[in-house]
């Protein structure tokens, strides 16, 4: 597998213009005789598609849901980073580099991340010149907000909907594209193989989830903006259809899978109530501006207010234990997500944890409505607020919320170089189903920017560069008449046949479940060598028994969401053990990933730069045969690696 | 809680649909609408029946999938939120809930609570975007909004086009959809530019669709799970009105 990650030579701060100048670019009449697939149609896959369609190239972008604008990107809350500088508090394009790189626990490739830091700048621009209603102040300016792991505020938001609003500017833009018949989408359509000709992607197969159709889409290049996989867990914050699917059917025609044990715990999340619960809601970061985070000292005080006999308002100050501000008096309650979490089921570890499961801690914000009245807390946060009382019944503005540490986000992702390209040629791969920018760990208000710089300003031109590379005469000459096509869509409908005939007494949701089961006690907020080990063997019996005894009633031909759900857990289950596997080779702790075994004196996640300075790639081998390992080592020629403190 | 449902049950477009009843046994008040769906499904699964098919992802209210009538009301009985924020502690012991798909015209039923809305998308696609090229934005402070102006627009946009409005409407109108969209994006100086245009273009494609026309009934405002008010209707028929009359001059484009 060949790693190259294609960097440019020369200084960092010029490397971006120096490639944009160096690419290959097709002529404007000859675009259109391209044509460009896009898998995904949220911030990356939106912004990508409308992005191209507008340079003149033919696209063709498929979605899951009934429409492009309901992609999970819209479920984002706080906000998005840009080295703006507009508070005129020290930001730069270094420094978001830096914070980036720092907050990623040095695994993550510089150049990447610095290009995400340069353009930064220019979404915020695209965003407001597409009519997204930022927040402003009385002057008329833009707003910002401070983020986790920053120390400038750098954030734009629109209240506590950012995401929503940034994807109805990409939507609002592919929209227009497809009304112009530059973009024919495909709503309820899932993507279910990749198909390559003398090793190229050429095109994928695809199945109308209405009509259970199976068809042949052939294309130029094939983009790949199809999310992350933090449903393996079961429970998390995504979606319920967000999955692991496009991404693991390339890795199984030999896309690498980059570093998929990176996953992103997020700091606030409402606990689980019980075990009919199928997703975890997020409260954004942004509430850490003003919340303070907390749990009782004592646990004696912790077990009164599990059990109802205590009001946690009732608990004077030098009983709370502001564990963040303790702990890490210069960022506080805004210490990263990966340190907060940990921190988080420290203490529930310890037996203080509240709500009735004791998997919880307080985000309080009496002192901040003290101090700025409730008037003001209401404008900064009211829709979260009322978004935390209606999913708990508890009013915020009166009783600290409770929040606990749930799968958000996941870093790891399809291996790409620097122009977002696989390690299959034509196949390119951007927002949180790539691996590139957030290393270890990604900042709060980050994957916002990492979509919309894949999608507006990257992609764009990389993609170019490849179809002219190709040649004009080799534009839309492979079609769906290819035998390649016939071959992969013969293996796609035997897997939809195999999932209906098994017959067995078990639902894919019950297997889904026990998955997440797994992977969250083994592979979650801690992990050991033995854990992971056994992870990997629980894993392959429960795939097995999955193949033998899950139950998928209803046909092929029509909505059938119990076999759509299956296919999904299907690929969760071998997706599941690659993770796992990552997670052992590791034999360190960064970032999200924390092993056991590797932890400084007072907990803190203890790197180990000589040996694991590397992203992880795995190749796959075979059903059932270990995927092989390679290795990207990544250079740091700018950033001196340091133990990550934010004490 | 012990609950009897009662389920719109239809296998595609063409199908009649019928009501079907369940039983469910020991619902936790602290599960959502969609969970106790989830264990009717599974429930279901268990015998060897098909489960009830109906939209959702996000669930939390944002992404606008999720679209079932629940006792008569668009989202159910609440107000301000969608059918997914909706908790079972709303609901009592014994109680029997009527749960049935969008019921409009332009929104054909494709199985059970499953819908098709790409009209909507298709009022979005006849004008509804700022045309801003990707590279052509000038800074991003270079034009300051006024705060008033920027949260005018901010409280239209938040629009999740999920069709409750028209699900609610006897007209089956999609005005405020509409309306929620031309008043974001007319009121912003970005969207100044085709203003007439767009405004224009929606509104024909929205007549186009077989959507009704408004007749101030305000059930679209009153079921809005993002609590978009009725002026923007106001807000549409006067931007709408202002670009016929400049159009039958000199057409705006």
């Amino acid at each position: 597998m060949n790693l190259d990650s294609k960097t440019p030579a020369g200084p960092l701060a010029q490397k971006w213009s120096s490639h944009k100048f160096n690419m290959k670019l097709v002529n404007p009449a000859n675009r259109r005789k391209y044509n460009v697939i896009v898998v995904g149609s949220g911030l990356a896959g939106g912004a990508a598609a409308a992005s191209l369609a507008e340079q003149g190239y033919n696209v063709a972008c498929f979605c899951y849901q009934d429409s492009p604008r309901r992609a999970h990107s819209i479920a984002a809350q706080g906000g998005i980073n840009a080295s703006k500088n507009y508070q005129n508090d020290g930001d730069s394009v270094q420094r978001l580099f830096y914070d980036t790189v720092k907050g990623g626990d040095y695994r993550s490739r510089e150049a990447n991340v610095y290009r995400l830091a340069e353009v930064s700048s220019d979404i915020i621009d695209q965003c407001v010149a597409s009519g997204v209603p930022f927040a402003r102040e009385y002057g008329g300016f833009l707003a910002n907000r401070s983020f986790g792991g920053a120390q400038v505020s750098r954030t734009f938001y629109a209240r506590g909907q950012t995401g929503q609003q940034l994807l109805l500017g990409a939507y609002s833009a592919l929209s227009k594209q497809i009304g112009l018949g530059k973009v024919k989408m495909y709503n309820r359509h899932e993507m279910l193989d990749v198909v390559k000709v003398d090793g190229h992607a050429k095109g994928i197969i695809v199945r109308n989830m209405v009509t259970g159709e199976v068809s042949r889409h052939a294309g130029d290049a094939v983009v790949l903006a199809t999310g992350g996989y933090g449903n393996v867990f079961f429970l998390s914050t995504n979606a319920q259809g967000c999955n692991v699917t496009a991404a693991h059917r390339a890795y199984k025609r030999g896309a690498g899978m980059a570093n998929p044990c990176y996953t992103q715990i997020h700091p606030t999340c409402i606990p689980v109530h019980g075990d009919q619960q199928s997703k975890l809601t997020l409260m954004s970061e942004s509430l850490r501006n003003d919340g303070r985070v907390w749990a009782p000292m004592d646990k004696e005080t912790a077990k009164k207010i599990r059990e109802g006999k205590l009001n946690p308002n009732d608990v004077p100050d030098e009983e709370r234990d502001y564990y963040l501000e303790r702990k890490y008096p210069s960022f506080g309650n805004l210490a990263p997500r990966d340190i907060s979490s940990r921190a988080a089921k420290e203490a529930c570890d310890d037996g203080r944890g509240i709500a009735t499961t004791g998997l919880g801690v307080f985000l309080d914000f009496r002192d901040a409505i003290k101090r700025d009245g409730q008037k003001a807390i209401e404008e900064r946060y009211g829709n979260l607020f009322e978004m935390y009382q209606c999913i708990t019944g508890d009013n915020p503005y009166e009783t600290p919320m409770m929040i606990f540490p749930a799968v958000h986000y996941t870093m790891g992702g399809l291996w790409v170089d620097y122009n977002l390209q696989s390690t299959i040629p034509g196949m390119f791969v951007g927002g949180e189903a790539n691996f590139s920018d957030h290393g270890a760990n990604r900042l709060g208000a980050s994957a916002l920017m990492q979509g919309l710089a894949d999608g507006y300003f990257v992609l764009p031109y990389t993609v170019g560069n490849y179809l002219s590379e190709q040649g004009v005469a080799a534009a839309g000459q492979v079609t769906t008449d290819h035998p390649a096509f016939a071959e992969v869509e013969a293996d796609v409908k035997g897997r939809i046949d195999k999932l209906l005939s098994i017959g067995g007494t078990e639902s894919p949701r019950s297997f889904h479940k026990r998955l997440g089961h797994i992977v969250w006690e083994k592979c979650g907020m801690a992990r050991s060598k033995e854990g992971l080990e056994e992870a990997i063997r629980d894993i392959q019996a429960l795939r097995k028994e999955f193949w033998e005894n899950v139950r998928v009633v209803g046909d092929a031909d029509s909505l059938n969401p119990e076999l759509e759900r299956a296919g999904r857990v299907a690929d969760f289950m071998e997706f599941g053990e690659i993770m796992c596997r990552d997670a052992l080779m590791r034999e360190e702790s960064c970032g999200g990933h924390f092993r056991v075994e590797y932890q400084t004196d007072d907990g803190e996640a203890l790197r180990d730069d000589d040996n694991f300075t590397f992203a992880g790639v795995w190749e796959y081998k075979g059903d059932d045969v270990e995927p092989q390992l390679h290795k990207e080592s990544l250079v740091y020629e700018n950033v001196k690696l340091a133990t990550r403190s934010y004490k | 809680m012990n609950l009897t449902l009662r389920v719109w049950r239809q296998k595609n477009r063409l199908d009649v649909g019928k009501f079907a009843e369940y039983k469910l046994a020991d619902i936790s008040e602290d599960s959502s609408f969609l969970e106790m769906l989830d264990i009717l499904s599974e429930q279901l699964v268990a015998d060897g029946h098909e489960p009830v098919a109906f939209d959702h992802d996000c669930r939390e209210g944002i992404c606008g999938m999720c679209s079932m009538t629940i006792n008569g009301i668009p989202h159910g009985p609440e107000g301000g939120i969608t059918a997914c924020q909706l908790h079972m502690r709303h609901f009592h012991d014994g109680q029997t809930i009527t749960i049935e798909p969008w019921r409009a015209k332009p929104f054909p039923v494709i199985k059970d609570l499953v819908v098709d809305r790409t009209p909507l998308d298709k009022i979005i696609q006849a004008g509804g975007f700022i045309t801003a090229r990707t590279g052509s934005a000038v800074d991003a402070n270079a034009m300051p909004i006024a705060k008033g102006i920027a949260d005018y627009a901010m409280d239209a946009a938040a629009c999740i086009g999920c069709g409750a409005c028209v699900a609610a409407c006897p007209n089956a109108s999609a005005m405020l959809f509409t309306g929620a969209k031309v008043a974001h994006m007319n009121s912003l100086p970005q969207g100044k530019a085709e203003k007439d245009r767009r405004t224009l273009a929606m509104v024909t494609t929205m007549d186009g669709e077989g959507f009704g026309g408004c007749t101030n009934i305000g059930e679209c405002a009153a079921v809005c799970p993002k609590s978009i008010p009725l002026d923007m209707i106001a807000h549409l028929n006067r931007d709408y009105a202002a670009a016929q009359f400049k159009n039958f001059f000199k057409p705006v484009a």
